[in-house]
């Protein structure tokens, strides 16, 4: 009797059992899916990539990389010219150095206050000059010219991953900042103004990058979206007047860029 | 038949997104731009500092936008939902 009721309990054990287990399947699927609906969404582009394959699962976008690289190597090129002959009377290239060094310095010096400006001016000079650099170098150089395998050269920033990236490393400045300069206190700032404004912080952290993201992303796709669109409306003259305004408002962005990633770090370490 | 009625609502809601998002930032960036230039009418010494804070504060306004139009451009180039 005791046999036949463990047994049947048994039964209903492993029944129960079953359906929970699955029910979690049927979950786990469910967050598979969500979980590959947001890699989709992290391949947000348009038209197609020179992808470079490493492996299976590994693909690079190999254009993003070629003129990243280009865009490195340029920068640091001209700063070690720009900088190696130092001299009291500076000749153009210095003083145009020297110009972007005193825009850099101030948008730090605005951000965070005299006394931490200068640890993390590096960072956002960097910033700066690799967004101007890479924004510029999708309008200026004419890439078109260059054919390869599949889609085409273009500014660097156009890839979201490109753009991610900078975002994530703005996120982890701001994050060693605080604990570097303030310490442990540093997570008193996640109940203030008030212990119930913790969810709203906690959510702050990952609306900051994703709005960076997204912000230097969107325009600059924006930018040779309307120039694309315009040139096969009207390829003449007409698009000329719309390519300064995309100039202009890719060199703004990195401008933006780095204000905000000075204007994280001091809210920060204030 | 689902994967044409998908992407009908796509493009539809690529064109609300893109829209709604122009709405409000422009009628914002009205009022910047509206309040600046009272603001150099006012004090003309000080047009230099008024601008450069007016394109930052157009620029930050612009990006609103731009989640709009990223948005319509996920929904358009990588729907999630089209197999």
């Amino acid at each position: 009797m005791f046999i036949l009721l463990s047994v049947r309990f048994f039964f209903i054990f492993k029944k129960i059992l079953s359906h929970f287990s699955f029910h979690c399947l049927k979950i786990f699927k469910r967050l598979k899916e969500i979980y590959m609906v947001t890699v989709l969404l992290s391949k947000i582009e348009v038209g197609s990539h020179f992808y470079i394959n490493f492996s299976e699962t590994l693909h690079l976008h190999g254009e993003t990389i070629i003129v990243s690289a280009l865009v490195v190597a340029g920068l640091s090129i001209f700063l070690a010219l720009a900088t190696s002959n130092l001299q009291r009377i500076p000749n153009p290239l210095q003083s145009l150095v020297e110009i972007i060094y005193e825009l850099v310095k101030s948008i730090a010096l605005t951000q965070m206050g005299p006394s931490y400006y200068s640890q993390f001016l590096p960072f956002i000079a960097t910033i700066f000059l690799f967004v101007l650099g890479s924004n510029l170098s999708g309008a200026l150089i004419p890439w078109k010219l260059i054919e390869i395998p599949s889609g085409e050269f273009a500014a660097p920033t156009n890839d979201i991953n490109t753009t991610a990236c900078l975002a994530i490393l703005t996120s982890i400045s701001y994050f060693f900042a605080g604990l570097k300069i303030k310490g442990i206190g540093y997570f008193k700032r996640y109940i203030k103004p008030a212990v119930f404004f913790l969810p709203l912080n906690i959510v702050e952290d990952f609306t900051k990058p994703l709005s960076l993201n997204f912000r230097l992303f969107g325009n600059v796709v924006a930018d040779e979206l309307t120039v694309t669109v315009i040139c096969s409306l009207v390829p003449l003259i007409i698009p000329l007047p719309i390519m300064m305004l995309g100039l202009f408002a890719s060199s703004l962005q990195a401008l933006i860029f780095a204000t905000l990633a000075a204007a994280y770090i001091g809210e920060v370490i204030e | 038949m689902v994967d044409s009625l998908i992407a009908s609502a796509s493009v539809i809601a690529a064109a609300v997104a893109v829209g709604f998002a122009g709405l409000g930032p422009g009628i914002g960036q009205g009022n910047a731009a509206g309040q600046a230039v009272e603001g150099i009418a006012r004090q003309p010494e000080a047009e230099g500092k008024i601008r450069g804070t007016l394109l930052l504060s157009l620029a930050f306004m612009e990006s609103l936008t731009i989640y709009g139009l990223v948005v319509a451009l996920s929904v358009l180039f990588a729907n999630p939902f089209v197999s």
